[in-house]
C-alpha cells in the first residue's frame, strides 16, 4: 500500500454564527489517495473524536455529485483543485504527499456561516420560492411528439437544469453574485413550453428576490462558469438578462 | 418588486448602454485624431476640430456626452460598492485560484479609474483652453489652432508616456467592457459570446494602439521643443 499520503489540514473552525472563528491545523497520516475528499474529512473527524475533540462540521448528503450539499473552499477554489466536480467527487490523488490543504467555508454576505464549514444557503431556496416553479401541475411524462420541442431547446434546458444549487458560483464570484444560479433556474423553465407561460413574472420575481437578499451585481467575469461543478454556461446569464429586460420593458 | 433602475440587471443595463455610447464617442474621437497625421500642417485636423466646437455640437451633443460619462462613472461606483458588500467582510485565506478568468474583468473599476485620471488631465490640457478659457492659439482664418496646441503638448516625453498609459488602460477596459455590454443586454449566447469577445478584443487594441501611435507619432513629427 504505497498509495498513502500524509497531510496538514488548515481548517476553519467557528462555534456558531456569532463566533469570530479561527483556523486550526491538524495532521493526518496515511490517507489513501483513492479516498474521496469527504472520506478524508471523515478520517479527520474520527481522529478528533478519538482524541476527545469536537469533530469538524461540514455539509454532505448523497456523495455522488448530484445533491449539491457538499461545499468547501479548498486551496483557493470552490470544490477544490479538480474541474467540474463537487467535493464528494474530488479525490485525494489530486493532492501531494506532505501538502498543506486550506479548507474554508463558502464566503459571501448571502451565505452566513452557521458552524465551522457549514454555511446557510437558505437564500437559494428563498429565490426558488419566489418563482422557480410552474404554478400548475404539468402532469406525467407526455407522449413523445405530443408537445414538439426542438432538440436545441431541450438540450439547453437540460443543461441549465443540471444546476444542483451548490453555491460554488457565489463562492467564487468577486461580486458575491448569484446570477449563474438564478439564470440556470430561469432558463430551464423559460426554454420549455410548460415554463414559458410564467416566464416574465418568474424572471422579475426571482431577480428581485436575489437583489433583496444582498447578492451582488454580475460583472461577467465568468468565474462562476469555471467553478460550476455542472459546467452551467454563462449564456444562461445572457438569457436571464434578456428575459428580465423584455419583461420590464413590457410593463 | 422594486424599480428597474434599482434592480441589479437594470443597473447593469445602464452601464452597458452608457458604455456602448462612449464606445461610439471613442470612434468619432479616434477618427478626428487620425487627421492629425494628414501631412498638411494640421489644416484638415483644425477644420474638424473647429467643426466639433460649433454651437450645435457644443451645446447639443456635449452635454449628452458628459451625461454619458457621469452616468457610467456613478453607476460603476454604486455597483462596485454593492458588490464589495455582497462579497462580505470575511476574505478567503487561500485566495482565489480560479483559472481562465480575464484579469481585466476583475479590475474594471481600477482600469476605469485609470481612464478617469487620464480623462481629467486630458480635459485640463485640451478642453479647457479650447472651449472654456479660449487661451489656445488662434488661426488667422478664425477658430483655434488645435493642431499647434496638440503638437506642443506632445513634444513633452512625460505627456506622451501619460497618453500611452491612458490609451492602454482604455484598451484593457474595453477588452472586457465591449463583449460584456452585449452580454448584459442579453444579445449573447454561446456562439455570439465568442464573436463579441473577438470583435471586442480587436476593437479594444485597435483603439488603444491607434491613440498611442498618434501620440508617439506627434512626438516625432513635433519640433522636439521639450517640456515647457
Amino acid at each position: 500500500m504505497g498509495n498513502n499520503i500524509s497531510l496538514t489540514l488548515k481548517v476553519w473552525r467557528q462555534n456558531d454564527a456569532q463566533d469570530k472563528g479561527r483556523y486550526e491545523s491538524y495532521k493526518l497520516e496515511a490517507v489513501s489517495v483513492d479516498s474521496s475528499f469527504l472520506e478524508m474529512m471523515d478520517i479527520l473527524n474520527e481522529q478528533l473524536v478519538n482524541e476527545g475533540k469536537e469533530p469538524v462540521a461540514f455539509d454532505h448528503d448523497c456523495r455522488e455529485g448530484i445533491c449539491g450539499m457538499c461545499s468547501l473552499y479548498i486551496n483557493g477554489r470552490p470544490h477544490g483543485p479538480d474541474d467540474d466536480v463537487t467535493t464528494c467527487q474530488l479525490h485525494m490523488r489530486k493532492f501531494k504527499d506532505g501538502e498543506t490543504i486550506t479548507i474554508e467555508p463558502w464566503r459571501s454576505a448571502g451565505f452566513p456561516v452557521i458552524k465551522d464549514l457549514i454555511v446557510n444557503r437558505n437564500a437559494f431556496d428563498t429565490i426558488i420560492a419566489a418563482g422557480g416553479y410552474t404554478s400548475v401541475s404539468t402532469g406525467g411524462v407526455p407522449d413523445a411528439n405530443a408537445l414538439p420541442i426542438s432538440k436545441i431547446d431541450a438540450d439547453e434546458a437540460m443543461d441549465a437544469a443540471s444546476c444542483i444549487g451548490c453555491g460554488a458560483c457565489v463562492a467564487t464570484c468577486k461580486n458575491g453574485s448569484a446570477m449563474l444560479f438564478v439564470s440556470a433556474k430561469v432558463s430551464h423553465l423559460a426554454l420549455l413550453p410548460q415554463g414559458k407561460v410564467e416566464a416574465a413574472r418568474r424572471a422579475k420575481n426571482m431577480v428581485a428576490k436575489m437583489d433583496e437578499l444582498g447578492f451582488g451585481n454580475c460583472t461577467n467575469t465568468g468565474a462562476c462558469e469555471v467553478e460550476c461543478p455542472k459546467g452551467v454556461s454563462i449564456s444562461n446569464i445572457a438569457r436571464l438578462n434578456r428575459e428580465f429586460l423584455s419583461a420590464k420593458f413590457k410593463d | 418588486m422594486g424599480t428597474f433602475f434599482g434592480s441589479s440587471i437594470g443597473k447593469k443595463f445602464v452601464m452597458s448602454i452608457s458604455g456602448l455610447f462612449l464606445v461610439v464617442f471613442l470612434i468619432v474621437h479616434l477618427a478626428i485624431n487620425l487627421l492629425l497625421l494628414v501631412p498638411d500642417g494640421g489644416e484638415t485636423f483644425n477644420a474638424a476640430a473647429n467643426f466639433m466646437a460649433l454651437p450645435a455640437i457644443k451645446f447639443g451633443l456635449q452635454p449628452v456626452l458628459a451625461l454619458g460619462f457621469i452616468v457610467h462613472i456613478i453607476y460603476a461606483a454604486i455597483i462596485t460598492l454593492q458588490n464589495n458588500k455582497a462579497r462580505g467582510s470575511a476574505k478567503y485565506a487561500s485566495g482565489n485560484k480560479t483559472k481562465d478568468v480575464m484579469w481585466a474583468s476583475k479590475n474594471m473599476f481600477v482600469l476605469g479609474a485609470t481612464v478617469f485620471a487620464f480623462l481629467a488631465v486630458h480635459i485640463y490640457q485640451f478642453f479647457v483652453p479650447l472651449q472654456i478659457t479660449h487661451s489656445a492659439p488662434e488661426l488667422a482664418s478664425g477658430g483655434h489652432d488645435t493642431y499647434t496646441l496638440v503638437a506642443n503638448a506632445l513634444t513633452c516625453i512625460p505627456t506622451v508616456v501619460f497618453y500611452v498609459i491612458g490609451s492602454l488602460g482604455l484598451a484593457l477596459h474595453l477588452t472586457h467592457g465591449f463583449w460584456s455590454a452585449f452580454q448584459t443586454v442579453g444579445a449573447s449566447n454561446n456562439i455570439w459570446r465568442k464573436r463579441w469577445t473577438v470583435i471586442g478584443t480587436v476593437f479594444a487594441w485597435v483603439v488603444g494602439l491607434a491613440f498611442s501611435a498618434i501620440a508617439i507619432a506627434m512626438y516625432f513629427i513635433g519640433s522636439c521643443g521639450g517640456c515647457n
